[in-house]
């Protein structure tokens, strides 16, 4: 296993002649610094009217009548319900429970259920008319809490309100005669809140018909998700929904499954006003209505021998799913199959399931699950590690998972294992004199403690299990007249630097400028279906069809060049030539799993996920002992990432969630009562500034993964799983607190304390 | 009510409903779409123009505070050279090279702000930078390369001075959006309170 770990954040730029390595400049990183990129909201629309959703307003009920104002001129309104649904009323998605309109006479499920839409000239218009509809609604008893789903006195869904059940038996032992046998049992229960992905651009589609076609605009992450869903809900053919991205201001996974929806409202809105309707959600729908990470409670036993020997663990995973079914069971699924971490464990029993609650549904959001079981695990490990008085770090060693170790469902781990190289990454450079801490942390107020924090994970690259074969991603790359290359693929550039990579990979493929690559507009029209944007998927297995797929059409070329005796020297030239001669010439390829690749989703056994990657984040903390304030002071986190294709964008990554994990753990919260988002504006559903943020040293470990393009696997996750636990470790160091909720608020710290008091001696 | 005032550089007249948003005048009526709307209540700084040279957020100025003063939005930020290219602001540039630009939606108000801080503040240091963008949230970034790509713009305006920076002064924890650091005559509120 070779591991070619180069490079800081700040410092080096490896490059090779193919600028696989380099950083250039994003593609897309003029005009979105010019203003000149185009946004949904931001798309000429002259003739569009604006759209507006009524919403339930009761967490559980039955929606009894619908009425409009007849005061109020509804001459240039449009107003649509579920009756002027033209196929199926459902927004499909993994099954068909959750509709996109609610019927008069059917069921409210939560408060943010749209029961109407209505369409105006302008924003204030809809607005208004909105105010002028009439609901009658019928209260019943809502499910609000975990707590209240597991005691099913009232039923949500089945008799138990269990949305999905998955479990993991690594073996047939008893776990509780392994558990009892065991020096050391750890037994602690850890709770982490919603968080909302609170992308800078809100939700937004602009829809309209072109004869029996229905065309959809929008801020989304996954066009073929949107047309499925279309399809469906308009009772259209195929080829009469065509749905193309917007650049799009960030998703995080907020905008995987909720554009459905909206794509849906939009275009019942357009058809009935028979215009263009643009439907933009405001900031506080936004929050109120839209998916975000679920809330999570998971009970873990972790059992050692006198040597700090993993043995057993046992966990109990719970996941708050909402109301409706949605992405609840991959989810669930993801956090199972990560909930044992990245150790070696002879026995374990994971046992997950995902709630039926009156909250509106919760979803896709980067780390998809893994970031709630890793923030119990690592806090496990570094409780461990303190009880039994070893050094984090060398319990980490003693446990991680080598190259030839099986996970818990014994996947054998065959390559690109970097597990002993990001903790060597990290003590090295923790060796290393620390960075200045930034003038104003000398600022504060004593008295301070400060305590520190290793945090130690895996994520799985792509879809869990036999995801890729069943989806089949296909990618298409065409030779223009002009001379350039056109890239044809799904994946949408949601600001994760997919434009710009796959530019790389088929520029290096095609042994071409960077110039002469054009990608092209994601479009259902205009592209095959190379699955969605999410599960760090992206890079990893569509990078890999268009290298394919560029190296496939680079032979071709080189043949014809052969046959017509032609110089192959530049196949631009060649490209050009073809389609003059003889017409258009293309390639396109299909996913295939590398050998070996086995899953049963039967018995949860199997590989997993085609490669994991790896990653450690150590925290220093200072926290103020009046205010309860904390302050990251410093924050490392090496990441193997397989091969860099762009370091600058890599780096990127790993920071933009680091960010996102630091707030999770420390100041981002959604609280909810009766089902219902508290606090729904930025002002009160805070997330970092810049003067929050540490200045972050991202330490780019690799090695790398012989099916991925160049050797790179996924990213755009792991840098969520683990910094919330490295933060409650610090937490835990410089307090001596069980920091064991997410977020550590300042009162929720004061509430520990409380529990307890910190002695006289600074720890 | 007609409204008179330079907007990017040229003089510019509209006739519109005085209370209605900056940001909707310059969006809708000025095509102007390069300002964003994140939140509509002046906390994340997607809006940002610059009035007078210094930032604010155009979601919470009535446009009629617009009147008699010079606008900047994005749009003007970048010049355009002998030959009808564009020549991005260092800011801009910085940002592009650096990475300091993901989903980008945040992107146009962060050089704006920026660039009106590093006017101010040539001699802000990372710390202080981070000061200066706090009124400017991106959810992509974490903020590292963008501190990053400002650095460098600093230090490179410092070099193209030939000459010590001027001295830093405001490091109270004041945002760039803040009314002290305002000409008094200068439009109210739109600021981060
Ligand atoms: S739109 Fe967020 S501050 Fe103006
Ligand atoms: S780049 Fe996406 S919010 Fe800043």
């Amino acid at each position: 296993m070779s591991s070619a770990s180069t490079g800081t954040g700040n410092s080096s730029r490896s490059s090779d002649s193919t600028g696989i390595g380099d950083s250039p400049d994003r593609v897309d990183g003029v005009p979105k610094v010019t203003g000149a990129a185009l946004y949904v909201d931001d798309l000429p629309a002259p003739d569009a009217w604006h759209g507006a959703t009524l919403r339930s307003e009761i967490p559980h009920g039955r929606f009894v009548a619908l009425e409009r104002d007849p005061d109020f001129d509804w001459s240039d309104v449009v107003v649509v319900t579920a009756s002027d649904i033209g196929g199926r009323n459902t927004v499909a998605l993994l099954i068909e429970d959750q509709p996109a309109l609610v019927p008069v006479g059917g069921t409210i499920m939560h408060r943010e259920e749209a029961l109407a839409l209505v369409a105006a000239p302008t924003r204030a218009r809809a607005r208004a008319a909105l105010k002028a509809l009439r609901v009658t609604t019928e209260a019943l008893p809502a499910v609000t809490t975990l707590d209240a789903a597991f005691a099913a006195d009232v039923k949500l869904h089945g008799s138990d309100n269990v949305l999905k059940q998955l479990e993991i038996h690594r073996d047939d032992a008893d776990i509780e005669a392994v558990l009892a046998g065991c020096a050391h049992v750890i037994d602690s229960t850890y709770e982490t809140g919603a968080q909302e992905q609170m992308y800078i651009e809100p939700q937004g589609v602009l829809a309209e018909w072109r004869g029996d076609t229905c065309r959809v605009v929008g801020s989304l992450q996954c066009p073929y998700y949107v047309h499925k869903a279309l399809v469906i809900l308009l009772g259209l053919p195929e080829d009469q929904v065509v749905v193309t991205q917007a650049v799009t201001g960030g998703g995080f996974g907020g905008k995987e499954e909720y554009p459905s929806m909206i794509a849906g409202h939009a275009a019942l809105l357009a058809k009935a006003a028979k215009r263009p309707v643009k439907l933009i959600y405001d900031r506080a729908e936004d929050i109120a209505a839209t998916t975000k990470r679920h809330p999570s409670r998971v009970r873990h036993r972790l059992g050692l021998d006198t040597n700090g020997q993993l043995v057993a663990a046992d966990i109990d995973v719970a996941l708050d799913g909402g109301a409706y079914v949605t992405l609840s069971p991959v989810v669930l699924s993801r956090a199972i199959l990560h909930a044992s971490g990245p150790y070696r464990i002879p026995h374990v029993r994971i046992v997950g399931r995902a709630m039926a609650t009156n909250t509106p549904p919760h979803g896709a959001f980067r780390g998809f699950g893994a970031p709630q079981t890793t923030f119990a695990y690592e806090r496990q490990m570094q409780k461990a590690a303190r009880l039994l008085g070893v050094d984090a770090f060398a319990l980490r060693r003693q446990n991680m998972l080598r190259v030839g170790d099986s996970t818990a469902t014994g996947q054998v781990l065959s390559e690109s294992v970097g597990s002993q190289e990001v903790l060597d990454r990290l003590e090295d450079a923790l060796a290393q004199a620390a960075p200045p801490v930034p003038a104003r942390l000398g600022s504060l107020r004593s008295p301070v403690r400060r305590g520190r924090g290793l945090a130690f994970y895996f994520h799985g690259s792509g879809f869990t299990g036999s995801g890729e074969e069943r989806l089949a991603g296909r990618v298409s790359v065409a030779c223009l007249a002009s001379g350039d290359f056109e890239v044809r693929s799904s994946s949408t550039d949601i600001g994760q630097g997919m434009l710009t990579i796959f530019t790389q990979i088929a520029a290096q493929a095609l042994d071409v400028p960077a110039s002469r690559i054009k990608l092209s507009e994601p479009s259902t029209e205009r592209v095959p279906d190379s699955g969605p944007t999410v599960a760090s998927r992206t890079c990893m297995i569509v990078g890999k069809l268009v290298e394919r797929a560029c190296t496939a059409l680079a032979q071709r070329l080189r043949d014809f060049a052969t046959e017509s005796s032609l110089d192959a020297s530049d196949l631009s030239v060649l490209a050009a030539q073809h389609v003059a001669q003889r017409g258009e010439l293309s390639e396109t390829c299909e996913h295939e799993s590398p050998p070996g690749v086995q899953w049963s989703d039967e018995t949860y056994t199997g590989a997993a996920y085609p490669v994991f990657g790896w990653a450690a984040c150590l925290v220093d903390v200072a926290v103020d002992e009046d205010t309860h304030e904390v302050t990251v002071e410093r924050c490392l986190h090496a990441v193997d990432v397989g091969r860099a294709i762009h370091r600058r964008i890599v780096e990127g990554q790993i920071e933009g969630g680091t960010l996102q994990a630091l707030g999770w753990a420390l100041l981002e919260s959604v609280p909810y009562e009766d089902g219902r988002v508290l606090n729904p504006s930025m002002t009160d559903c805070i997330i970092p500034t810049s003067a929050d943020a540490p200045d972050m040293e991202t330490l780019l470990v690799e090695v790398p993964y012989a099916h991925g393009p160049h050797g790179a696997k996924g990213v755009g996750e792991i840098p969520m799983d683990g910094p919330a636990a490295a933060v409650a470790g610090a937490l835990e160091d410089a307090l001596g607190i069980a920091a064991d909720e997410l977020p550590l608020l300042p009162e929720v710290l004061e509430h520990l304390l409380a529990d307890a008091p910190l002695d006289e001696a600074p720890a | 009510m007609k409204l008179r005032f330079q907007l990017n550089g040229a003089p510019t007249e509209v006739d519109v409903d005085p209370m209605r948003r900056s940001l909707d005048v310059l969006r809708e009526d000025l095509t102007l779409t390069g300002s964003k709307e994140g939140c509509g209540e002046g906390e994340c700084g997607a809006c940002t123009v610059l009035i007078d040279g210094a930032p604010v957020n155009s979601c919470l100025v009535p446009v009629a505070q617009l009147g008699g003063h010079d606008v900047q939005t994005i749009e003007g930020l970048a010049q355009l050279g002998p030959d009808g290219e564009q020549l991005l602001d260092d800011v801009q540039r910085a940002l592009v090279t650096h990475g300091g630009t993901q989903c980008g939606i945040c992107t146009p108000g962060i050089a704006l702000c920026a660039s009106a801080a590093l006017k101010r503040e040539p001699a802000a240091d990372r710390g202080r930078l981070r000061e200066l963008l706090a009124g400017n949230l991106c959810r992509c970034t974490g903020y590292q390369l963008i501190i990053d790509a400002l650095v460098t713009a600093a230090a490179e305006r410092g070099r193209a001075a030939h000459e010590p920076s001027a001295p830093g002064g405001g490091a109270d924890g004041s945002s760039a959006h803040d009314s002290t650091v305002r000409d008094p005559n200068a439009p109210p509120s739109g600021d981060r309170a």
